[in-house]
């Protein structure tokens, strides 16, 4: 076994990218990310790390000098958060539609204005449409443990997409926890040298990018549909690999916690996860008969897997810790249209958007949720929507 | 560092460039600047002015001028002072 450290879950992020020996960072300071890049610039000039750090003047020239130095050959790292997330959008679709193997974590944060530090998902759900590989991570083991498959699922050849991988600010990114990090010789095995479909090292003219006829460029998107259905095959078999060489149980793409024989299952993502769990023990307790499905890759969403598990309750729950406005929560969408492929007769599902800007959702709150939802269906009273709004906290 | 490229199954959006890619302009001028070096005074005002740095004045030869990357803008004989370049249509 090798290093047990106690880690922030932004530091969790950048040993990560340490024992995946990344060759350039390229980043930009925003809250809550900034310490997951410090760690990094500390790394290299200590030593500990052969990298060449890239200071810019925007994220989106952080993800662009990330993205050039991809194509070059570079396994490469970055990381950001919120309205940082959102001035590189642009990159970010450039990176996947370019098949480039690039990692990058980010440490969600909401949107603003009003201006807001807290975290919740909706800087993370704005880059759903965008063909990266999306994971996130519930407690800061994990998001170590994400962000180093991320390197391993990026670079296969199946695959060759950008993945980013999401923990939450604050909640994660500055709260310190155990982590086990695997000893250097084993991931280097296990991980291998970089591997990318092209390189543009300057022995031929090449161009990236160029004009493309429309049923060129549909092609193009149908092959990255294609690599993410891929990609849920990779996951795994990587998942397997990485549980052999650290020795931590598999969890899959979602986690399931009590749900196999549970009459009620709620799904959710993130670090609010674990008070939910808490929740669904305590429920179990008192005779309910709740489970819980946490989803670890949100794309490609493991539709399949939760209509298996989920099909045969009498309820649904879903969490969204974002809200498309004008619609449902983006995990309540995915899911009822994951039930929908399989079957017209689902079981009643419920959006509940709740935390969003940061607010506090405790366990009691989610026990509240929860005992009222199995009420509501057992009384043929389902609301499909519902917003938690705890209301003004005196202070 | 080591870098493996394997090879995709599935398109990527990259080209060999071709004429017309990398500057050069390929068949699409519609006019090209043509010199009279007899009536040129080398005050170098075309070769400031040239958008592509294409044009080359020299003491005795005079001005030259590379047809591969000229775009057939008609700076060059807008400025020249003494009407030394004229603007003729391509073939």
């Amino acid at each position: 076994m090798g290093l047990k450290l106690v880690l922030t879950g932004n530091y969790a992020l950048a040993y990560a990218a340490k024992v995946a020996r990344v060759n350039v960072v390229a980043a930009y300071p925003i809250t809550p990310q900034t310490s997951v890049v410090e760690k990094l610039a500390e790394f290299i000039e200590e030593g500990e790390l052969d990298a060449v750090m890239i200071r810019v003047e925007s994220e989106h020239s952080a993800l662009a000098a990330c993205f050039g130095a991809a194509l070059a050959g570079a396994r490469v790292f970055t990381a950001t958060s919120s309205q940082g997330l959102l001035y590189m959008h642009e990159v970010v679709h450039w990176a996947s539609r370019a098949r480039a193997p690039i990692v990058m974590g980010i440490v969600t944060r909401t949107l603003g204005p009003p201006w807001n530090i807290w975290p919740d998902h909706t800087d993370y759900m704005d880059q759903r449409d965008t063909g990266w590989i999306m994971s996130f991570a519930m407690d800061n083991q994990e998001a170590f443990d994400l962000t180093l498959q991320a390197f391993k699922v990026s670079e296969d050849p199946r695959v060759y997409l950008p993945v980013m991988v999401g923990i939450e600010g604050f909640i994660l990114g500055h709260t310190s926890m155990p982590v086990e990090i695997p000893e250097q010789n084993l991931v280097d095995e296990w991980l291998g040298p970089r591997r990318q479909p092209y390189v543009v090292d300057g022995s031929e003219y090449m161009a990236i990018g160029n004009l493309a006829l429309p049923e060129d460029t549909e092609e193009f998107f149908m092959d990255i549909q294609n690599a993410m259905e891929e990609a849920r095959k990779v996951v795994v078999e990587v998942e397997e690999e990485y549980s052999k060489i650290t020795g931590r149980p598999f969890k899959g793409p979602v986690e399931c916690f009590k749900c196999e024989d549970a009459k009620y299952v709620a799904i959710s993502m993130g670090a609010w996860s674990g008070d939910l769990m808490e929740s669904v023990s305590q429920l179990r307790d008192e005779g309910y008969s709740v489970g819980l499905l946490r989803i670890r890759y949100y794309r490609p969403f493991p539709g399949d897997y939760i209509f298996e598990k989920a099909n045969s309750t009498k309820g649904v729950l879903v969490f969204d810790r974002a809200i498309s406005f004008g619609s449902y929560g983006p995990i309540f969408l995915d899911t009822a249209a994951s039930f929908l492929k399989h079957t017209r007769k689902t079981p009643y599902i419920k959006n509940v958007v709740a935390g969003i800007g940061g607010v506090n959702i405790t366990s009691d709150d989610f026990s509240r949720i929860l005992k009222r939802f199995v009420h509501e269906v057992e009384s043929d009273g389902v609301n499909v929507f519902e917003w938690y709004h705890k209301g003004k906290v005196v202070r | 560092m080591k870098v493996i490229v394997e090879p995709s199954k599935y398109r990527l959006p990259i080209a060999r460039p071709l004429v017309g890619v990398a500057g050069k302009t390929g068949t699409w001028r519609l006019e090209r600047p043509v010199v009279d070096n007899n009536k040129c005074t080398r005050c170098y005002l075309c070769e400031i002015h040239c958008p592509v740095n294409v044009i080359r004045v020299e003491p005795d030869a005079g001005v030259s001028i590379d047809y591969d990357y000229c775009k057939g803008c008609g700076l060059c004989a807008d400025v020249c002072p003494v009407l030394a370049i004229k603007m003729v249509p391509e073939e």
